[in-house]
């Protein structure tokens, strides 16, 4: 029986900070912004841990985007990211420290990892969240999150079990302003690992941003419809992806038309996306389609047909021939984006 | 020879769930019941195993007796055996549950014969987790290899597999030691076409029940009372904001537009 830890004498809120290679994935700064607001709400310290070889560099980060403490833990073994090494070396510090939340990003790393640590640690986990708030009367954090494809708000709670754990999505939490000189404490923990334990060795990794089958990790997607009239016309949309840095997307019936291999289609029996801006060009907007868009943080539709359904959820709209619009969108982002004097 | 099982988990077609407005509850009346996508495209790929290196496939689902369903799929797609974990003491249960009752069910499969992988799908559609699989792999001491979009080789002289993963952007190509858990991804395989003679064969096929007791479970780890996670409430998500039409002609509309998204930082400056 997982034990009941909930009135144990854990505290304090913990942010795992993720990192690859040095580099910080965004949302472990989005969610000291958010651990900041729960710590100070339950009146108890903010910390980051710190897993990694060679990223001692990262703690004044850390502390500059509002942890007052950073546990560090620095190993060759931890250099590339394997579940069991990591899994073990944060089991380890929730034993001996007994932080009272523990929130990790819903990235592939963080819910590879969380999985495994809340199953060692016997303790409730709770995915994705998009919201986070804490009762004041019980103490208990309040965890939100989308089920059923979206079709769903759950709040969960984990009463009994500690710590609390949660995933968060990215991109929910607004990035907290960094703070240049604001300092905390270094927490230095030193572990033995063997590289047998990893049971897994990373052989390569290979960047493939802009590929269709990346398409539910792309941020930015340029997805046109039937309205797009032809193959080549989809040229127009691959000029305003191009300098995005975005990748093509298709409705089903531009599939079906031939202008985009199948892994293009976005829908129900396409791929869910979930980008930051979703370009809707010539896509009429059928329930169909959706359902697999519907999550991107923006939704821009072009189209000239103002009673199009799309421009009912669509964050902005330009109502007018896509043939003049998206030319004029790309120049407008070659100006805007374009690297000024400062 | 390769022992390998599939979790399969029966789920409501999710694009049909709605939540009704004024009672907050999950209306599911006329939803149809269907196997979860991705455990289809991991049971495609135990079999497609089974064909190359010989072995034996063994799909497990915990769930009620309709989920019988979703196994008779995975025989009809080639798994050998099909084994389904019912018991009303294990309703209610959270991840951390029912990844206890599947892992305990793998190592009762594996005294008779060791299992070399288990595959789970990356999520299923309805509690959208993707923390069974780890779960899973953590109590039954497999290496973890979630998001797995090919499976480049199996060496059981040397004993391990090399698969490639997921990720944001890139793929990594990982080899693990075996015993091993694979999640999968719809990109590892097409789903092959399904024969009358394998789906009548399957419609006949007998499939094994297991309840609390054939398993030996610790009573305070399954269902509700084994679930540290609780649902205190459920509602509908609010409704998208929007709506705002862009006026002027193209050109005017577009730098209008850019200005916006640029000012938001949600297009990074490059
Ligand atoms: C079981 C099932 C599953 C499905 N799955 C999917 C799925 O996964 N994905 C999917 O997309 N669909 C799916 N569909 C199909 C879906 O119902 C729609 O038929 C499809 O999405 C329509 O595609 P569209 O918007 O490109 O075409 P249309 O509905 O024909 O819309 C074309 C739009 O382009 C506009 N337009 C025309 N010319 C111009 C121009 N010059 N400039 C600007 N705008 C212009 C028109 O005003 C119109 O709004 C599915 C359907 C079923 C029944
Ligand atoms: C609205 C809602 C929100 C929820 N949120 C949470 C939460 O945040 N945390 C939590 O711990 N629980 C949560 N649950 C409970 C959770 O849905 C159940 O525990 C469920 O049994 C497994 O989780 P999942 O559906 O997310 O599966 P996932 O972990 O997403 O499934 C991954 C894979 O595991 C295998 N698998 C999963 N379930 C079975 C099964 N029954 N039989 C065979 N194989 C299976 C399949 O291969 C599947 O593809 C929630 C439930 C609801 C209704």
């Amino acid at each position: 029986m997982p034990a009941d830890t909930a009135n144990t004498g854990y505290r304090g809120v913990w942010v795992f900070i993720e990192q690859v290679g040095g580099e910080v994935a965004p949302v472990s700064w989005e969610l000291l912004g958010a651990g900041r607001q729960l710590a100070d709400a339950l009146g108890v310290e903010l910390a980051g841990v710190l897993l990694g070889q060679g990223v001692a560099g990262l703690v004044t980060e850390a502390w500059a985007y509002g942890a007052d403490k950073v546990y560090l833990v620095e190993d060759p073994v931890l250099g590339p990211y394997r579940t069991a090494p990591y899994a073990r070396a944060l089991v380890q510090l929730v034993k001996e420290y007994k932080p009272e939340i523990l929130l990790l990003g819903a990235t592939s790393l963080g819910r590879d990892l969380s999985g495994a640590v809340a199953t060692s640690l016997g303790t409730g986990l709770t995915a994705d969240c998009t919201s986070l708030t804490i009762d004041p009367e019980t103490r208990l954090l309040e965890q939100t999150r989308p089920a059923f494809g979206g079709n769903v708000m759950a709040t969960i709670l984990c009463r009994r079990h500690r710590p609390q754990m949660a995933t968060v999505r990215p991109r929910v939490m607004p990035m907290p302003s960094r703070q240049e000189d604001r300092r905390g404490e270094l927490v230095r923990v030193d572990m033995a690992f063997n590289e047998a334990e990893a049971r897994a060795e990373v052989i390569e990794i290979i960047e493939e941003k802009n590929k269709a089958i990346y398409l539910d990790r792309a941020e930015i997607i340029v997805a046109g419809g039937r309205g797009v009239g032809s193959k080549e016309n989809f040229r127009l949309l691959e000029e305003l992806a191009g300098v995005l840095g975005g990748t093509l997307g298709a409705s089903r019936a531009a599939v079906e038309a031939g202008w985009l291999p199948p892994e293009y289609q976005v829908g129900q029996t396409g791929t869910t996306v979930r980008p930051k801006v979703y370009f809707a060009i010539g896509i009429s907007g059928a329930i169909q389609h959706l359902v697999g868009m519907q999550g991107a943080d923006v939704i821009v539709a072009v189209n000239n047909d103002p009673q199009a359904p799309i421009f009912k959820i669509a964050t902005y709209g330009i109502v007018g021939d896509f043939r003049e619009v998206v030319p004029a969108l790309t120049a407008e982002f070659h100006r805007q984006l374009a690297p000024g004097p400062g | 020879m390769l022992q390998m099982v599939v979790c399969v988990k029966q789920v409501p077609d999710t694009a049909e769930v709605r939540i009704d407005p004024r009672t907050n509850t999950l209306v599911r009346a006329g939803v149809p019941a269907i196997i979860n996508p991705f455990d289809a495209h991991a049971v495609e790929a135990a079999v497609r195993l089974k064909e190359k290196y010989g072995g034996r496939v063994t799909a497990l689902s915990m769930g009620p007796l309709q989920a019988e369903e979703v196994l008779r799929r995975a025989l009809g797609m080639g798994a050998d055996r099909a084994i389904l974990l019912t018991d009303r003491a294990f309703a209610g249960s959270d991840t951390l549950a029912t990844s206890y009752i599947l892992a305990r069910a793998i190592e009762a499969l594996s005294r008779e014969t060791p299992v070399d992988l288990v595959f789970c799908g990356k999520q299923a559609i309805d509690g959208d987790t993707a923390q069974v699989g780890p779960g899973i792999a953590t109590r039954l001491g497999f290496t973890q290899l979630t998001y797995c979009m090919a499976i480049d080789a199996v060496d059981l002289e040397q004993g391990y597999i090399q698969v490639q993963r997921k990720l944001e952007g890139k793929r990594e190509i990982i080899r693990g030691r075996l015993p091993a858990l694979l999640t999968v991804v719809k990109d590892l395989n097409e789903l092959s076409y399904l024969s009358l003679p394998a789906l009548i064969r399957a419609a006949l096929a007998t499939i094994t029940t297991w309840n609390k007791d054939n398993l030996d479970l610790d009573p305070a780890q399954i269902g509700l009372k084994g679930s540290p996670t609780s649902v205190r409430r459920i509602f509908a998500p609010p409704a998208r904001p929007g709506g705002e039409i862009i006026p002027g002609e193209p050109r005017a509309a577009a730098a209008t537009l850019v200005a916006r998204l640029v000012q938001m930082k949600i297009i990074a400056d490059k």
